[in-house]
């Protein structure tokens, strides 16, 4: 019998989630053993053109990582929907949207101009910006299209599991793929990690105060953190009350309070309205002046709140001030 | 040029003890007053969890008026306290977002001040109309080369 065949592919993400695989060590030849990798850009030398050739519906898995945000990304997405059984949007990026989803704080023209023309480090006299298409000794170089918006992979195709984290833990993608080829499968939409929130994992909470309040928040910098002590009891900023636990608590073991890479729990729509509900309420003051001075320490409310799912909040971005066509 | 016919839709968390009472007794007593607002009558605003005002805004609100108790007045003693404190943060996020301050607006109105409903409410809804529509959404993404030219270029 022919072994099921796997595809792995990476879309606007940073080359972590490729690492969580090769993190999987010495069980990697317990995956490659029982399946088929079909393509997988970052390790092996199969193209599009080998995907495109195969029937559909032949790939028994496709692990995406990686948010949308160019014409290239999309159409890979399209296509490995056409050829998978199963699409698993794999990352904070792809299930969420990701460090890459605060660029809808932006635009295409915003981040041409900075990344092109703007940045101190950035030498282009002739104002150079990525074309779709150009003439270069009378041969048409071509580039993707690069969108306003950066999406979710469920923004764009159809998803049947996520994976949370950024990026996931080698013992995760184990289970899935464990669960894929046991047939052993949870219902459609699943997250494929527990569904509850890291606290109630966490080795510190019982040092967490009844009520918790703070009057000055700190950043992890400024102060040497107490390895035993409850993050939030320290006026450190940690995410766990609002994260969807999974991820063994690495950064906790580090010393580090949670950023909330694994996204909200199966009850939160909005992580970001989610976490500030949380933050702001136990904010020790109720004079206005005051509140305001405590909550000022975070500079930047939406890259904090949503550092891992702009994409995928309500508003999904920064409002657009020229209209687009319809 | 502002556009003369736009009504805007505005969103109100009310709470249970006293703005909604001032919009009861604003009724009771023919108030007369801009038929704009959309009135959801919540227990506390402390129970006003920020994700209804982003759903209000993502769902097509031109504005998002939160009425609860004064300070001291809460009949759950500081859940207008935790409203308060999420406001500032909330506050910033929109502004972030790109939705202008005049949208988002918290006021403390007790059950005995239906003309101050009355009031705030005519006044937000004259700053909204000034504003015109807020429109959220996402355009959907047709790509063309040559409107990437013409955006840098400008």
């Amino acid at each position: 019998m022919s072994k099921p065949k796997v595809a792995f592919y990476w879309c606007a993400s940073c080359g972590g989630c490729e690492e969580a695989v090769v993190d999987l060590n010495e069980k990697i030849l317990d995956v490659a053993a029982a399946v088929d990798i079909v393509l997988w850009p970052v390790a092996l030398d199969f193209k599009r053109k080998d995907v495109e050739a195969m029937p559909d519906g032949s790939i028994a898995a496709a692990f995406i990582n990686g948010a949308i945000r160019n014409t290239e990304q999309e159409e890979m997405a399209h296509l490995l929907r056409r050829k998978a059984q199963l699409v698993i949007a794999f990352g904070a990026c792809s299930q969420l949207g990701g460090i890459p989803g605060l660029a809808n704080l932006s635009d295409r023209a915003g981040i041409f101009r900075t990344v092109y023309q703007e940045t101190a480090s950035t030498v282009n006299p002739d104002g150079v910006i990525p074309l779709t298409a150009c003439q270069d000794n009378g041969r048409t170089v071509t580039l993707p299209g690069f969108y306003n918006t950066v999406r979710t992979l469920e923004q764009v195709i159809a998803v049947d599991y996520s994976v949370p984290g950024c990026p996931p833990t080698p013992e995760l993608l184990a289970d899935a793929v464990q669960a894929l080829l046991s047939g052993n499968l949870p219902p459609k939409g699943t997250v494929l990690a527990p569904d509850h929130a890291l606290c109630e994992d966490c080795r510190r909470k019982d040092s967490r105060p009844e009520k918790l309040t703070v009057k000055e928040w700190k950043r992890p910098h400024q102060v040497l953190a107490d390895p035993e002590k409850c993050f939030l009891a320290q006026g450190l900023l940690c995410m766990g009350p609002a994260t969807r636990s999974g991820c063994g608590s690495r950064c906790e073991h580090g010393n580090m309070p949670c950023t909330g890479c694994f996204g909200p729990t199966s009850r939160v729509r909005d992580f970001g309205g989610k976490a500030l509900s949380g933050f702001a309420s136990i904010v020790d003051s109720n004079e206005e002046d005051e509140i305001a001075r405590i909550l000022e320490f975070i500079p930047d409310p939406v890259g904090t709140l949503y550092r891992y799912s702009l994409p995928a909040s309500p508003l999904r971005r920064k409002k657009m001030e020229v209209t687009t066509h319809a | 040029m502002p556009d003369t016919t736009f009504e805007p839709t505005i969103v109100a968390f009310f709470c249970n003890w006293c703005t909604y009472l001032a919009a009861d007794s604003a009724g009771i007593s023919r108030f007369k007053y801009a038929p704009n607002i959309r009135v959801i009558r919540v227990m506390c605003s402390g129970r006003i969890d920020p994700q209804f005002v982003l759903d209000a805004f993502a769902k097509g609100a031109d504005g998002v008026l939160i009425g609860g108790c004064h300070p001291n007045d809460c009949h759950y003693q500081e859940g207008n306290y935790k409203c308060l404190r999420r406001f500032n943060l909330l506050k910033r996020v929109a502004r972030e977002m790109g939705i202008e301050d005049a949208r988002l607006r918290l006021e403390w109105i007790s059950a005995a001040e239906a003309d101050r409903l009355r009031t705030v409410v005519n006044d937000m809804v004259a700053k909204v109309r000034e504003l015109g529509p807020l429109n959220w959404s996402v355009p959907n993404e047709e790509f063309s080369a040559e409107k990437v030219e013409m955006e840098v270029a400008s």
